[in-house]
């Protein structure tokens, strides 16, 4: 055969038409590859690290069904609609991107590849192939509260905030209404730091609050750097996030909240084998094991400890009434009227504060 | 004011980092070459820094390799720049890069390690009454880097090799032709510049948090560039300048914290401060066109010596 230029197109089709027949044959035996977009690195002992947990446990229940790649430290821009563009490109059929501000770019990417099966943690929009999921950390956040209400000394917590966004003003405002259920004259300050990782950052707003005379402290930042200041300062304490953080202040941790991820992904990765899957919002909380209470710091008296295991088990019998009113905000106004709970729709776009909490700018 | 004391150990803690750094790159632009590896430089310092603490327990140890980490790292940019003349401003973003990633690989699995703080340089019995713990109550580092100030300002306006580091930075050609060795001034002044970006860098794990984070010198390194600018390559108001954007920095958590007027300023407004200040200077700066920016005139340009 000569070589023409009508030859070499032949051949050429010829070849790009054999992983079409062979995906076919071997459709039984090809894993499925899933995706995961991260907005730090696996090490952080935090957020990305219960994501990356998450993500080898699936891969140990699913076997030889799976193959996974981990995309570290994406931004939350146009950064992520070129990864989430490759990840789908290269052949992964189901990809978790997990961080709120990737949102848009998933439903984008999404639009793009109808294909691809996209979940998006902790957002709130979905389309036909977009799912979103998240853990109640607010449930986590309450236990710490209903602890931080019975140990502080001064009543004045602080809290590092990333942003603003309703997941983060949900877990100080559940933190601050289980605390003044303990000390009715308990304060919270939330000081926003616009990162999930700078570490000297959030060492120094720990400093901050601490020079002003706050002695317990929360984060939701993606690393243990608070509690290194609370366990150098000697105040009563902090929580970890996300993960134990107890090796980096092992007198200051009171406990922590960690992160589990695992069943989800490996629930998901099974309806997308089994051809089940659809697009919905999954929020499971400590009842489900998604969100799990870590171990509780010497410091913690036994009482603190029962009080908090009381709240513990309230929640998973669903009996918690920490969204129940009367709620105020911080102007004193009833927002959520006595007898009535909040719902989730009320939740995932909180942008207000409970009484109690002084209002950041 | 009982926050005065408090807020200025939080500020001058802040500021240490990028005041290292950022002497070490005014010397480097003093010589006429401009390296924005900083960022990168200083990332490779803090993980050696930290690696050196976790496995030896010694600070010093730990500060000492971490300006050899940091010189090792500045002669790649130092080869390219100087032997083979590539672009300035490319390498020294290449740089920036390479640190970034070449410290996340060999911090990879560090991360879950806490180390220790360093201790102050004195004994804590002179540190007891709070004024006293401005004077005495700091490690070694921030006495280091108000030493290298005045070092580098005597350096520059008393010293011999300064005078000829200057001309090299001025007027390659000239300096050239009279005997001085170019090629091999801005070696000295890079290597200079490396080292104090690795202290600075080291000054993270050491000084301000007691761990190893991917990234987590977060843009400091940029700033101490911008500070050399922001000083009109002068080694006091470099001083005052590291000092003011750690004020800023620090106040805005302060008032965040506590309350207050400044408190109503928003987060997203007080994080673009160090920004919008070296803004406002750089175009102050250019609005006396009679006085010049101060900047060495042979700053960026590679050497090409004719004959």
């Amino acid at each position: 055969m000569t070589l023409s230029r009508r030859n070499i197109l032949k051949i050429g089709g010829a070849a790009a038409a054999l992983p079409l027949l062979g995906s076919r044959a071997f459709a039984q035996t090809e894993p499925l590859k899933v995706g995961f977009m991260l907005i730090g690195t696996v090490n952080d002992n935090g957020w990305n690290f219960g994501h990356d947990e998450g993500r080898k446990f699936m891969e140990e229940q699913l076997g030889s069904a799976v193959t996974s790649t981990v995309v570290e430290n994406v931004p939350e821009g146009p950064d992520s609609e070129r990864v989430l563009r490759e990840l789908a490109q290269s052949g992964h059929k189901l990809i978790f991107a997990t961080s709120f501000g990737y949102g848009d770019y998933v439903l984008k990417v999404a639009q793009q590849f109808p294909d691809v099966i996209f979940e998006h943690a902790t957002g709130y929009q979905r389309a036909d192939n977009v799912g979103t999921y998240n853990a109640r950390f607010y449930e986590g956040r309450a236990v710490c509260g209903d602890i931080a209400g019975h140990m502080s000394k001064t009543g004045k917590a602080g809290y590092i905030g990333s942003f603003p966004i309703p997941e983060v003003v949900m877990g100080i405002n559940s933190f601050t209404l289980a605390a003044r259920k303990v000390n009715p004259d308990f304060t919270m300050t939330p000081v926003y730091i616009s990162t999930w990782n700078d570490p000297a950052r959030e060492a120094d707003a720990a400093r901050a609050m601490i020079d002003q005379g706050i002695d317990i402290i929360a984060q939701h930042t993606d690393g243990p750097a608070a509690l290194q200041v609370a366990q150098e300062r000697g105040i009563v304490g902090g929580f970890g996030q996300g993960a134990d953080m107890s090796a980096f202040a092992p007198e200051a941790q009171l406990t922590s909240i960690i992160d589990i991820w695992g069943p989800h992904y490996t629930k998901t990765a099974q309806e997308v084998l089994d051809g089940t899957w659809v697009s919905d919002d999954e929020w499971p909380g400590i009842a489900d094991g998604a969100v799990v209470i870590g171990p509780y710091g010497e410091k913690v008296p036994e009482e603190v400890v029962a009080s908090a295991e009381t709240l513990k088990a309230a929640i998973i019998a669903g009996a918690s009434t920490i969204w129940t009113g009367p709620i105020r905000d911080t102007e004193g106004n009833i927002r959520i009227a006595e007898g009535e709970t909040m719902t989730d729709e009320q939740l995932l776009t909180m942008d207000w504060y409970v009484e109690g909490v002084n209002p950041p700018a | 004011m009982s926050l005065l004391i408090p807020i200025l150990i939080t500020v001058i803690g802040a500021s240490t980092p990028i005041l290292i750094a950022a002497l070490g790159e005014l010397v480097v632009e003093k010589a006429g070459v401009l390296n924005l590896g900083v960022e990168g430089m200083m990332l490779v310092g803090a993980i050696v820094g930290f690696l050196v603490v976790f496995l030896t327990g010694n600070h010093y140890l730990a500060l000492l390799l971490a300006a050899g980490a940091g010189l090792l790292t500045s002669l790649i940019f130092a080869f390219l720049t100087l032997n083979l003349s590539a672009n300035q401003t490319a390498t020294g973003l290449a740089l920036t890069i390479f640190g970034t990633g070449f410290s996340a690989l060999a911090g990879q699995g560090y991360s879950a390690r806490p180390v220790t703080l360093m201790s102050p340089l004195f004994p804590p019995e002179l540190a007891t009454h709070p004024v006293w713990r401005i004077v005495f109550g700091f490690p070694a580092p921030v006495y280091f880097s108000l030493v290298m100030v005045v070092a580098i300002w005597w350096f520059f306006k008393k010293s011999r090799l300064g005078l000829i580091l200057r001309a090299v930075g001025e007027n390659d050609l000239s300096a050239h032709s009279i005997g001085y060795s170019v090629i091999g001034v801005r070696y000295m002044a890079v290597m200079f510049g490396g080292a104090m970006a690795g202290i600075g860098g080291a000054c993270f794990p050491l000084l301000l948090t007691p761990q190893w984070a991917e990234g987590m010198t977060a843009g400091r390194g940029w700033i101490a560039v911008a500070l050399v600018v922001f000083s009109s390559w002068r080694p006091f108001r470099l001083l005052a300048g590291a000092y003011l954007f750690g004020l800023v920095m620090t106040m805005e958590l302060y008032a965040k914290a506590g309350g207050g007027p400044l408190a109503v300023i928003p987060a997203e407004l007080w994080s673009a401060m160090p920004y919008i200040a070296t803004v406002v200077v750089l175009v102050l700066i250019s609005i006396r066109r009679d006085a010049s920016t101060n900047a060495p005139a042979c700053l960026g340009k590679p050497f090409l010596p004719t004959n």
